[in-house]
């Protein structure tokens, strides 16, 4: 089956039921997206597909022809820059390990919220674990990114 | 089947032959850093496989020292080439809490560089260069990465740069003592003449390593006490940061095992037909840990293991309920132990208090569950026949939180002398205690999943263990079930007469290790009580239970510090004392917790009232060398479930010299994060039966966003040795909660957490 992975569309042998985290990481070595619980339950393994976060541990790649699925290393547009760049500059992470999906689950935010409230931040980051407790910069650096954005705009 | 059959038809796309690029080399280019100033970090990226080892990196004792010709390699520390960069190697493990940045900082600042041409890269397994100051042996742990590294680092960079001057001098025929060095530039005022570090690289090889290079005074520093970044901010920002997990070999085989339903329990017999004939599985076979199945990719592994059925022999296996082993450590916590610290005459003194009208005396139970480390990566590791060798060396690579113990293990497990194993020690995605392991089981099994391979050592491929979630949650390992009992009588005038505190616990520390029989992690923060008082009892009661038990961020202080807290607050609120002034009274004879209380009353505005609905609460606690003192804002929360909500932290620490506020921060908020989880949430719980009940984040609940206190941090300015600061923001957390929730609901928490997963 076909699948577009960051703008490139890539011809795979898949197993029916293997989900695209697998695929992305074991297949195509786009380790950015990481595996942390399996169950939808830590966001480690969040991407967007059609402009959505979804958890990628738990979603069959068969189910995503068609559709365009993007991973933080084909990330392009403003809110990824900002959200990335207020990242870097709160120094955001920790260990590191969940925050490729943490940042995917902030952009997918604020292509959709351009000003979230703390309330909105926090429905929209809440299936994010991070076991280094980073969620005061998280918190901060999503409202950096909205700011900067707005100010860009 | 055989493992060596079965990937040539693997499905593969060219990319995953191009995309070897990495980012081992961590670098930053930081021009004009005003503290908070926007930045655009410049990451290096080595183009080679992240696990091949690098010019810049010291040659392990396996090989020929042969350090590349346009690298100055004074010692084991420091590599500067021609292309001006200083790398620094960093002796302790990269897992979050900061070593890359702090060790960097400390070597730039005694080498006099500029910020902008600092590398990192992680020291491999080598005992002798690499082995930690305080305890003899390669490892992180305690909080100590920087206590120990402090002058081991600076001189490292103070001896780089004098041999940078001796060179500068010699070429431009000038005394040494008129070169100075600013900002990576080496120069001689009176002659105009200057050069770079990397101009000098050949040169600074040839003059000898000064033993004792003098050391600023810390009114010279310029880079530590400030704001700097952290190293690795923007390769974690990217995805191209690289751990374990994300090494891939051609021909690699990923594994998971079948582990024991029952902590003690082993392998009858197991049926693996079915296992084999799933798509991508190439092999199973029994490994001490249970049933390995070796797989093409992760997937067809996991789905493989859930093809397996396994008998398990439960005769030595702990069976019994944590409701039952409660009881156990309850009634054990009911009279006292062994002494761990004993003054005065506690019993008669209680005794007589409790005759008295001007005392008040008090007595509590405090009960903390097994916790699971549950670190974002779960444990993991490669290895392989070592591409260096002629096929008889083996090449471990994973988040090794000490080489000292694990390397030698993985050596005799495979049989193979120790030189013939060389471990690479790769960044980890968190740990808390979980990669340093007292009886290194997981280096063993990382050996054992190896040799289990069928054929020739020498062609035994590439190997890649994981723990899924559910291993790493019902694996063990945790932090000990613990019970404590304590007695204390308190005059109303806040002196505290007397202190009794009996601690059961479980203890993985060998007998013969315990100082006269005392486990030090398991009394730490209550024998040595902060508190003054004239008669004082702490004692151990050591209960034997077959749940394998490890270290968990604070050690024995995630349970002593709220304990001790928890139980200074019942005796002032007894004698109508303020949390906080009733402490500072009895710290008058320790200055650094008389003054990270005070501080941190100053940050909260202490004695204003608190908000409609809202209640102050406050604790401090000595970890790690680091006095860590918090106030926190807690308000009733009903939904989803009833709990305290923390809204806002105040918190002061005096960690001796601030070597990277920045990073000191953000451990106090992870601190502060970690230990607010676990004190709502998470609890291990056995099942009758012996089975454990969280499997995943489904259960074992963690702190998410939403829970996450606003955190106001003061640093106390101070000139001592720096202490930790990878755990000491932890344990005072809990305590002071439990202080505002009883405040706010009357409620006082005796058994954590406050939302039981019933």
């Amino acid at each position: 089956m076909k699948l577009n992975i960051n703008g490139e569309i890539h011809d795979l042998d898949l197993a029916d039921d293997i989900p695209l985290l697998w695929v992305l990481r074991d297949q195509l070595q786009l380790t950015g997206t990481k595996y942390g619980c399996g169950i939808a339950q830590c966001g480690a393994c969040t991407v967007h597909v059609d402009g959505r976060a979804i958890r990628s541990c738990v979603t069959p790649a068969s189910t995503l022809e068609g559709k365009e699925i993007r991973t933080i290393e084909g990330l392009e547009g403003n809110a990824a820059q900002a959200v990335q760049d207020a990242w870097v500059a709160d120094d955001v992470p920790q260990c590191g390990y969940c925050q490729s999906g943490q940042i995917m689950s902030a952009i997918a935010l604020l292509e959709a919220n351009a000003s979230p409230s703390e309330d909105e931040i926090h429905d929209a980051m809440r299936g994010n674990l991070c076991r280094c407790n980073s969620y005061a910069r998280i918190r901060q650096a999503v409202k950096n990114a909205a700011a900067a954005r707005t100010e860009g705009a | 089947m055989d493992p060596n059959e079965g990937v040539a038809t693997r499905s593969i796309s060219r990319r995953a032959f191009v995309s070897g690029g990495s980012a081992l080399v961590l670098g930053v280019s930081w021009l004009g850093c005003a503290p908070g100033a926007k930045r655009t970090p410049n990451l290096v990226k080595s183009n080679e496989d992240p696990l091949t080892p690098r010019p810049a990196q010291p040659a392990p004792a396996t090989r020929a020292a042969t350090p590349a010709r346009e690298t100055f390699a004074p010692d084991a520390f420091v590599r500067i080439s021609t292309d001006d960069t200083v790398t620094v190697v960093a002796k302790h493990i990269e897992m979050g809490q900061g070593p890359y940045t702090g060790l960097t900082t400390l070597v730039a600042e005694e080498l006099d560089a500029d910020w902008s041409q600092m590398r990192v890269v992680a020291a491999p397994a080598d005992h002798d260069k690499y082995k930690h100051v305080h305890w003899g042996v390669q490892g992180t742990g305690g909080s100590s990465a920087i206590a120990n590294s402090y002058y081991q680092m600076r001189n490292a960079g103070a001896a780089a740069r004098q041999m940078l001057v001796e060179a500068a001098a010699a070429q431009w025929n000038v005394p040494p003592a008129e070169v100075r060095v600013s900002r990576g530039l080496v120069v001689h005022l009176d002659s105009g003449q200057s050069a770079r570090f990397g101009e000098l690289v050949a040169a600074a090889r040839e003059h000898p390593l000064p033993e004792n290079p003098r050391l600023k005074d810390p009114d010279e520093f310029v880079f530590i006490g400030r704001e700097l970044p952290r190293i690795d901010s923007a390769a974690k920002s990217d995805g191209s940061a690289k751990f374990t997990t994300d090494a891939y070999r051609d021909d690699m085989l990923n594994v998971v095992i079948a582990r024991p339903p029952k902590f003690g329990a082993s392998v009858t017999s197991f049926d693996a037909s079915t296992a084999e004939a799933t798509a991508g599985v190439v092999a199973v076979r029994e490994v001490p840990e249970g049933v390995a199945v070796y797989a093409r990719d992760t997937w067809s592994a996991i789905q493989g293991r859930r093809a397996l059925s396994v008998e398990w022999n439960e005769d030595d296996a702990e069976t019994r309920s944590s409701e039952q082993l409660l009881a156990l450590f309850r009634r054990a916590a009911e009279t006292p132990g062994l002494d761990a610290a004993r003054r005065g005459d506690v019993d008669a003194t209680i005794a007589e208090a409790g005759l008295r009208e001007d005392t008040y005396v008090a007595e509590a139970e405090y009960a903390f569950p097994y916790l699971a480390h549950a670190s974002m990566e779960p444990l993991d590791a490669l290895i392989e026949v070592d591409p260096e060798s002629d096929g008889s060396g083996v090449l471990v690579s994973y988040g090794c939180q000490g080489p000292g113990r694990d390397h030698p293990a993985i050596a005799k497990a495979l049989g193979l002398p120790l030189d013939k194993v060389r471990l690479e020690v790769l960044m980890a995605g968190g740990s808390f205690g979980r990669r340093s392991q007292h009886d290194s089981h997981f280096a063993n099994e990382i050996a054992h999943v190896f040799a289990a391979q069928p054929g020739q050592p020498a062609d035994r491929r590439p190997t890649k263990l994981l723990w899924t979630r559910d291993d790493d949650i019902r694996g063990g390992y945790y932090r000990p079930m613990v019970v404590h009992r304590l007695r204390g009588a308190m005059q109303f005038d806040g002196t505290l007469l007397g202190w009794d505190q009996t601690i059961a616990a479980q203890s993985f520390v060998d007998e013969a290790k315990r100082r006269d029989g005392i486990d030090r992690i398991v009394v730490e923060g209550a024998s040595n009580l902060a508190y003054g008082t004239r008669h004082l009892r702490v004692s151990q009661k050591i209960v034997d239970v077959g749940v394998p038990t490890l270290w968990w961020r604070s050690v024995g202080h995630t349970h002593t510090g709220f304990a001790v807290e928890a139980f200074i607050d019942e005796l002032l609120e007894g004698v109508g004392g303020d949390p906080v002034y009733g402490r500072l009274r009895l710290l008058t004879e320790k200055p650094r917790h008389h003054a990270v209380l005070t501080r941190v009353a100053e940050l909260a505005n202490w004695g204003r009232k608190p908000a409609e609905g809202s209640a102050f609460g406050v604790a401090v606690h000595e970890s790690f060398g680091t006095v860590v003192a918090q106030i926190v804002e807690v308000q009733e929360a009903e939904t989803p479930v009833r709990r305290p909500r923390v809204s806002r932290v105040y918190c002061a620490v005096d960690c001796g010299v601030a070597v990277n506020p920045n990073v000191i921060r953000a451990q106090m908020e992870g601190g502060i994060g970690f230990g607010l989880g676990a004190a709502l949430y998470s609890e291990i719980n056995l099942e009758p039966g012996g089975r454990v009940r969280e499997g995943n984040f489904d259960r074992y609940r963690n702190l998410r966003i939403d829970d996450m206190p606003e955190v106001d941090v003061a640093i106390i300015a101070s000139n001592e040795d720096p202490s930790g600061v990878g755990e000491p923001g932890v344990p005072p957390i809990a305590p002071a909660v439990a202080d505002a929730w009883r405040k706010l609901t009357g409620e006082r928490a005796k058994r954590l957490p406050f939302v039981r997963n019933v």
